[in-house]
Order: structure tokens, then C-alpha cells, then sequence
């Protein structure tokens, strides 16, 4: 049933191992396993309420803010375990980084919303030729430059939701995150937005491994190499997006996506 | 089909009759308004002057100015902030940022509510028991401001409490996601976008303690001296105290004279809400979100 499972690729960008989760007594994970490769774009898709934000927020561990989730199982991002007691949370979220539903630009000026990571995480914040530099080559990567270059300095909430999306996306590239986690990141956006922002994600494929929660199976059809099923808490499917939009192995994955429930 | 029947017309005729209730209601907060301000101003807007303001009262405190009494005010105000604000700020802060939901916290939040609620004079006791006698400040602007402080604590709180709440949650997350400490988040995000009520909130305190009579009558205004203040550790005169005074306490004060005091006073109140509004409405014209 699950293609990656059968060998161990040599690159896993994020690994699941009986990954179960509690949010107090409702159990949202069951024994989640996942291998999601290395500088691919994998999809998660599934009915409301299946658990494929909560497998996201545990990625960055931004899920204990809420104080009352446990957790079992082990998680690794680039074979480390990143449940340990030694792992620092600062240096986990520096390498995973998340795009939120709902773009969120901070109520600063374009230029700082893109430093503003980068000033978190170094001492100095470097000189001012090195901050235009990297102000330039993450919003150049978020296909941003041209269009926001004469205005750095405008304010960040005033531009198109699909230039603040993008922006949010260039903010996290200068701290040099290796995964990006992304929560439907384009169901907010009018279909032309929807398009440029996944021409983005598209972009970045190789540089960046990319994990997509989407509600949208067209989507994640067009904008994702792999595709991850999941129900009720549980993987059902993990497959090629080619192949699980074609011949799905399981009949819950194939009853979802076409529409039969979700 | 869709004519009005007998119940609708009365049910309309009570809809009138209620809204013209509510209107006259709501205008009516506008009279006590109107009408202190009108009889401050008609019976004591003409002793003022220049030399009212910055010249010491004279015989017997009979004539002359207010200048010792408005400097003193000043001092009180200025040193109760000094206190209050720093404490507020971080005790709001911890409230709206840190605090876990457990008893600990639903103990904070129900002293402040009671603080709020304790009386002036109550305070004022409080005030003397503590700072003048068991500290030993004696009577001085120090006791005075920091009975003032300890009174207007909880509006410094609350004021600063709800407008850090107001800061959208999206931006801490953003923060959160990249790594940011709660320090971090708070100092970048979170309080440069809560100034504006915070600012509020601080006038709103000055504009209470400036007015406030009893706290500060045993803990270190004086009805009358010769001297301004130097220092701290000085008594001072208050204008609330000096109306007081010149209201009940001294024989043969010509009329228009407590009205004038009356009338500088609640026009730095006055003045110090007009600034906050408009201080509020420039930050929030501002920011966009």
C-alpha cells in the first residue's frame, strides 16, 4: 500500500514513526508513518477534522503551544529526532518553516518582514549592503522582486493577498529553512492568486522540501509530486500524485476523491 | 397579503415610542456635561489669567494665584506615573502574554479588580499606615504618589491588558513560527502595535490622579506653604486639595475664586483626555490590519 515504505530512500526530509497524538483525551494521530522525501512537494489531503494540520504542526512543534497535547511516536526532520530533549524548538522552526491559511504579514514595511527572521536568529544583523542583499535574493526566489523593489519601505499589509502570501514565504527563506510547511496556503487567494502562489511552490521544488495541506484535490493534483490520503487520523494512501489521482490502491481514497464524501 | 395588521401597526407604534425612549436617554448624559462646564466658566472664567496661574496665593489665600497648588499637582501626577507605569506595563504584560489559565492567575486578576474598587479614602489610610508611618516617608509627594500609583494601578493594567489583546494573534504566531522567543515576539510585534492604548491608558491615570483628593490629603498635600517643592521627599499643595480648601476651609474667599480653580483643573483634565483621543485616533489611522 505505501510505495515509499518498501525501500528506505537515502533522503528523507521528514520521517513519521508510529506517530500518535492526543489533543487532552481526543486522539488526533493514529500510528502515523510517513517518509516524505527530500526537496519534493508532497500533498496532504483529506476530509476536515483527518489530522493533516495537526501532522503538520507537530513538524515544528507548534502544536505544544497549546499546552495540553501529548504526543508518541517519533518524528525526524533530516534524521534527527526532533522530540529529543536536547533539541532547541529556536533551531527546529529556523529549519521548518510555515505558511499559514491566511496570509500574516507582520504590520511592518516590506523590507522588514523579509529581515525579520534573519535579525531573530543572528546578533548582528549584518551591514546594510548585506541585508539589501538578502531582502533581494528572498524575494527574487519568491518571484517578488520586481513587482514590490521601488516600494521596500510600504507598509506589508498593503499589498494583494497573493503578494503578502509570497511575501510570508520569502521571510522565512533567509534564516535557510531546509522544510516549508504549508497550511492551505492558497484558500484564501482569488484562482489567479491560487495560481501564481502555486507556480511559486512549484519554483521552489529541489531547493526546499515542501509539505502542502490542501483541501483543494485539484491542487494538490497540479502542484505536488506526492500525494499523502489520510482519514480519520490515520494515512490511508501515500503514493505519486500521478498515481493516486488515476488508480488509487484503496477504496476511501477512491470514494474521496471523487467526491463521494469530504 | 402583505398589508400590516392590528398587531404590527403596535408593534411598530412600540418601536417608535421605545427608540425616542433610548434617544432622550443617551442625550440626557450630555447635560451634567454641559452644565458644569457652562457654570465653571460663567462664574469663574473671569479670574483667570496668567498671573492667576503662575502666582502664589495671597492673604490668607484670599487672592493671589495657584501656582504652588498646580506645580504640586504636576509633581504628584508626574511621580505616580513614574511608579505606576513600568509596574502596570509589566504586570499587563505578564497577564496578557505569559500567564497560564490556573488559579494563580484568576487570583491576579480578581486583586485588580477589587484594587479597582477599593475607596479613594480607603486608600488614602492605606497610603498613611504604609508610606508616611511604616516607611517613613513621612507626609511627602513620594507617600503621595505612590498611594496615587497603587490607586490607579489597575487602570494602567487593564488598559494596557486590552490593547496587547487586541494585537491579532496571527502576528505571534508568525513570530512563534519563526523562531521568535515570547520576549522577542513582544518587544518586535506585539507592544510597538499596543502604544496607542497603552498611551490611553496612561492618560486616562493622570487625569484620575490629578483629580483625586483624598489619597493625598494624609499622605502629602498640604492646605497651605509658603514654598514650592524641591524634592521628593517635600510636601507640596495639590489643586484638588487647594479647591477643597478654598471651598470650605477659608473664610472671605471671593466667589469666582474656587470656581477658577475649579475650572483650571478640569481643564487639564480636559486637555490631557483631548490628547489622548486624538493621539488614539492618529495611531489607529495609522496602523492597518
Amino acid at each position: 500500500m505505501n510505495i515509499t515504505t518498501k525501500e528506505r530512500p537515502a533522503e528523507l526530509a521528514i520521517c513519521a514513526h508510529q506517530l500518535n497524538l492526543w489533543y487532552g483525551t481526543f486522539q488526533a494521530l493514529f500510528e502515523v508513518d510517513l517518509n516524505i522525501k527530500k526537496g519534493m512537494i508532497t500533498s496532504l489531503i483529506g476530509p476536515s477534522g483527518c489530522g493533516k494540520s495537526t501532522f503538520l504542526r507537530s513538524i515544528n512543534r507548534i502544536n505544544e503551544r497549546l499546552g495540553y497535547v501529548r504526543i508518541s511516536g517519533r518524528v525526524e526532520v533530516f534524521d534527527q529526532e526532533i522530540y529529543a530533549p536536547e533539541v532547541e524548538l529556536i533551531q527546529l522552526r529556523k529549519q521548518v518553516g510555515m505558511v499559514f491559511q491566511r496570509p500574516n504579514p507582520l504590520p511592518t514595511s516590506i523590507r522588514e518582514n523579509v529581515l525579520f527572521g534573519h535579525k531573530l536568529h543572528n546578533s548582528k544583523s549584518g551591514s546594510r549592503a548585506e541585508q539589501d542583499e538578502i531582502v533581494e535574493s528572498a524575494l527574487r526566489q519568491v518571484l517578488l522582486w520586481d513587482k514590490v523593489k521601488d516600494r521596500l519601505h510600504h507598509k506589508a499589509t498593503k499589498l494583494s493577498l497573493e503578494e503578502q502570501q509570497k511575501l510570508c514565504i520569502a521571510r522565512l527563506l533567509p534564516v535557510k529553512p531546509g522544510v516549508l510547511l504549508m497550511d492551505e496556503p492558497c484558500s484564501a487567494l482569488d484562482p489567479k492568486g491560487t495560481e501564481a502562489v502555486e507556480e511559486l511552490i512549484w519554483e521552489l521544488r529541489g531547493k526546499y522540501s515542501i509539505l502542502i495541506v490542501t483541501h483543494n484535490m485539484a491542487q494538490a493534483r497540479r502542484a505536488s509530486e506526492e500525494c499523502i490520503f489520510m482519514l480519520m487520523g490515520k494515512v490511508v494512501e501515500h503514493t505519486l500524485t500521478s498515481q493516486m489521482f488515476v488508480t488509487p490502491a484503496r477504496q476511501e481514497t477512491a470514494d474521496y476523491i471523487e467526491g463521494r464524501y469530504g | 397579503m402583505f398589508a400590516a395588521t392590528e398587531l404590527n401597526k403596535k408593534n411598530q407604534r412600540t418601536e417608535k415610542l421605545v427608540r425616542i425612549l433610548f434617544v432622550m436617554m443617551a442625550g440626557l448624559l450630555i447635560l451634567p456635561v454641559l452644565i458644569i462646564l457652562t457654570t465653571l466658566v460663567y462664574k469663574g472664567g473671569g479670574i483667570l489669567s496668567i498671573d492667576f496661574l503662575f502666582t502664589n496665593p495671597t492673604n490668607g489665600m484670599t487672592e493671589g494665584g495657584i501656582f504652588p497648588a498646580l506645580l504640586g499637582t504636576i509633581w504628584l501626577v508626574v511621580v505616580a506615573l513614574l511608579i505606576s507605569v513600568p509596574l502596570g506595563i509589566a504586570a499587563a504584560i505578564y497577564l496578557s502574554e505569559y500567564a497560564p489559565d490556573n488559579w494563580g492567575t484568576r487570583l491576579i486578576n480578581l486583586a485588580i479588580i477589587n484594587l479597582a474598587g477599593v475607596p479613594s479614602i480607603v486608600h488614602a489610610l492605606f497610603g498613611l499606615g504604609a508610606f508616611v508611618i511604616f516607611f517613613e516617608f513621612g507626609t511627602s509627594i513620594l507617600a503621595a504618589s505612590l498611594t496615587l500609583a497603587i490607586m490607579t494601578l489597575p487602570v494602567v493594567i487593564v488598559a494596557t491588558r486590552e490593547s496587547l489583546q487586541a494585537v491579532p494573534h496571527a502576528f505571534r504566531e508568525a513570530c512563534w513560527n519563526m523562531g521568535a522567543t515570547r520576549w522577542q515576539t513582544i518587544r518586535r510585534v506585539v507592544l510597538p502595535n499596543a502604544v496607542s492604548g497603552i498611551l490611553t491608558g496612561v492618560i486616562l491615570e493622570v487625569s484620575r490622579s490629578a483629580g483625586e483628593t483624598a489619597p493625598i490629603m494624609f499622605t502629602g498635600a498640604v492646605f497651605f506653604s509658603p514654598f514650592l517643592p524641591q524634592g521628593v521627599m517635600d510636601q507640596t499643595m495639590a489643586m484638588s486639595l487647594h479647591l477643597f480648601v478654598v471651598s470650605t476651609q477659608v473664610p472671605n474667599v471671593p466667589e469666582n475664586l474656587p470656581y477658577g480653580v475649579a475650572l483650571v483643573l478640569i481643564g487639564m483634565v480636559l486637555i490631557m483626555n483631548s490628547i489622548s483621543i486624538a493621539f488614539r485616533m492618529h495611531l489607529r489611522g495609522k496602523k492597518k490590519w
